[in-house]
């Protein structure tokens, strides 16, 4: 992926306050300008260890973090058809094609099936460094066909989000995967399959108007930037800063959307014993 | 919210004198013959306490400041909790506490107010009056529990539903009917114990269960003595009479039906021996539910049904 398209990317979709770990030996945390050595924030899930911030993971990394061994991708020869042959400065054709050619050829979301903790699940997982994970047809999609195949194999389901929004590129089509979504998480809900719902930073958008508010629980990473309109397009139209933590996972569950906060090194504790509580006993 | 008042203070001396007294001579071998001597009168002075307590008294340990609150049971009887906040509305109330428990292994839902124990924690938990959205936590809750087949466990512990403006304004009245009418649906077994205060609607909105039990020293009320008095005496300071007047007590409420069963508390009040009061609560609550486990879904309700519609005395 060009740094252009990157650059603008998160321009557009989401405020730049969280950046994945850069190049280097050292490493200065985003939050507390501490310098950490790259080596220790590998046995930390990339958390600061001094202050507890979380930095930006990759898809690679979160699954594994999460699932057990042996889990099978699904549904990864998904590719969007540039419905609208969308073009603004650039092609939305070129840009799809770019990082296609940069190897990141599962669009912005990987859905995976395997155990946690022993527990059967699928689980899909949201990547930023494709078009800031924003939301297009592929992206509906798999969240759908995850849905569905959580509820043939009766698995829990669970999505990682992070997400700038709708894809722009792919206009009033993208919006309709909001609903689309939201209407298979209905089947599993009334199924009675657990689904989880992790935020993680950031999540704007309709990813946060749709799944990503859903879930039987809704899980948040620390300080992860949670809401529909981004604090700088509030900020516009109210012409006034907003408080310290607005928008934050912290200030979502003391306003009763996120049900709880668990830092990335308990997360898949939390998760294995919420899924022993749900789902029946196997005999 | 008053302070720890002077009567059960009073009442209670000689027994904190003597425990003192026997504390202190723990740490020399050669009295402990005397030791034993005062540990038997020190079991009698607790019977006797326990055993003349006025109904007034009886609602004065219910707010005694080191009774154990929801909270305190939870860690006794979990072998893990998993707190859930919010309630998809409007916020996360801390009078309400809830959360994934799992009690000798089995998944259960927990849910009960939670008071504050110093002057923080009481500023926190408002003091154990949820506000509207508490009752929405707690109602979410018990759905996700029904969603999971799992049962639910309330435990009420509250002098009322917090009287405010902004509770007025998001519907204290609402919330509360709606508990009342979404727990006579729960097709999941759900058992309340009024482990302290049970004021009023406050209490009676985690309150609509297969089993009701009390704590043998809560109280159950629609009213407080205190506000009761001050209506119908039209002088608070008649409380003690109104508290026996209201048949607020468990045995009171065992005989009148509201109540199936009181929970022993240790000798002298269960703050006395919090370990002790939350293994009788354990033993009590794993009772029940095992007997509502053989019903259908089905069976609960209806029996619920017939439970609540049977309640009232007409001539
Ligand atoms: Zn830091």
């Amino acid at each position: 992926m060009s740094w252009f398209v990157k650059k603008r990317q998160q321009k557009i979709a989401v405020e730049e306050r969280t950046v994945r770990v850069p190049e280097g030996l050292w490493i200065k945390c985003e939050a507390c300008k501490e310098l950490i050595y790259r080596a220790e924030l590998q046995n930390t899930h990339n958390v600061c260890p001094k202050c507890g911030y979380h930095f930006r993971i990759g898809v690679e990394e979160r699954l594994t973090s999460l699932m057990d061994e042996g889990y099978t991708t699904l549904f990864s020869d998904l590719q969007s058809t540039d419905p609208l042959h969308f073009v603004a400065m650039k092609a939305y054709k070129d840009q799809l094609k770019k990082l296609h050619d940069a190897g990141q050829d599962q669009d912005a979301v990987v859905v995976v099936e395997g155990t946690l903790g022993g527990h059967p699940v699928v689980l899909s997982v949201m990547n930023f460094d494709f078009l800031a994970a924003s939301m297009g047809s592929v992206v509906g999609e798999k969240l759908k066909l995850g849905a569905e195949r959580a509820l043939a194999t009766k698995s829990a389901y669970l999505i990682v989000s992070c997400s700038g929004g709708a894809r722009m590129q792919e206009g009033t089509l993208s919006l309709m995967q909001m609903a689309k979504v939201s209407a298979a998480l209905a089947k599993l809900d009334k199924a009675g399959i657990p689904y989880f719902s992790i935020l993680t930073d950031p999540t704007t958008g309709g990813v946060s108007a749709s799944f990503a508010m859903l879930g039987d629980l809704n899980v948040a990473e620390p300080k992860a930037l949670i809401g529909f309109a981004g604090p700088r397009v509030i900020e516009q139209t109210i012409k006034q800063s907003l408080p310290e933590g607005f928008q934050r996972a912290e200030f979502l569950q003391a306003h009763g959307m996120v049900d709880k906060v668990v830092s990335r090194d308990q997360l898949k504790d939390f998760l294995k014993a919420c899924l022993a509580w749900m789902m029946p006993e196997r005999v | 919210m008053s302070d720890q008042p002077l009567d059960l203070a009073q009442l209670e001396k000689p027994i904190l004198e003597l425990e003192a007294q026997i504390r202190s001579m723990e740490m020399d071998p050669s009295q402990t013959k005397e030791r034993e001597k005062l540990e038997k009168k020190l079991e009698k002075l607790r019977t006797e306490f326990s055993q003349n307590l006025t109904d007034w008294q009886r609602v004065l340990l219910a707010r005694h400041p080191k009774r154990p609150y929801t909270l305190d049971y939870i860690e006794r009887i979990c072998d893990r909790f998993e707190e859930i906040h919010g309630d998809r509305r409007f916020g996360d109330d801390a009078a309400i506490v809830a959360g994934l428990g799992w009690i000798d292994g089995n998944p259960v839902m927990i849910i009960g107010q939670q008071k504050g124990r110093d002057t923080k924690q009481k500023i926190l938990r408002n003091f154990g009056c949820p506000k509207p959205e508490g009752y929405r936590k707690a109602l979410r809750l018990m759905k996700l529990a029904e969603k999971f087949q799992r049962p639910i466990l309330c435990l009420i512990d509250t002098q009322g539903a917090y009287p405010g403006v902004d509770a007025e304004e998001r519907g204290q009245a609402e919330a509360i009917a709606r508990n009342l009418l979404e727990m006579a649906k729960l097709e999941v077994p759900v058992v309340a114990v009024v482990i302290g205060e049970g004021g009023s609607g406050g209490a009676l909105a985690l309150g609509v269960a297969d089993r009701v039990m009390m704590m043998e020293n809560a109280n159950y009320s629609v009213i407080s003595p205190e506000g009761c008095a001050s209506i119908l005496w039209k002088d608070s300071s008649q409380a003690p009479k109104a508290a026996e007047a209201l048949k607020l007590t468990a045995p009171r409420l065992l005989d009148l039906g509201v109540i199936d069963s009181i929970v022993k508390e240790p000798l002298g009040g269960a703050h006395t021996d919090h370990d002790r009061a939350a293994a009788l609560l354990k033993e009590a609550v794993v009772e029940a539910f095992g007997e509502l486990a053989e019903l259908s879904a089905e069976a609960l309700v209806e029996e619920r049904y017939q439970k609540f519609a049977k309640m009232g005395s007409v001539g």
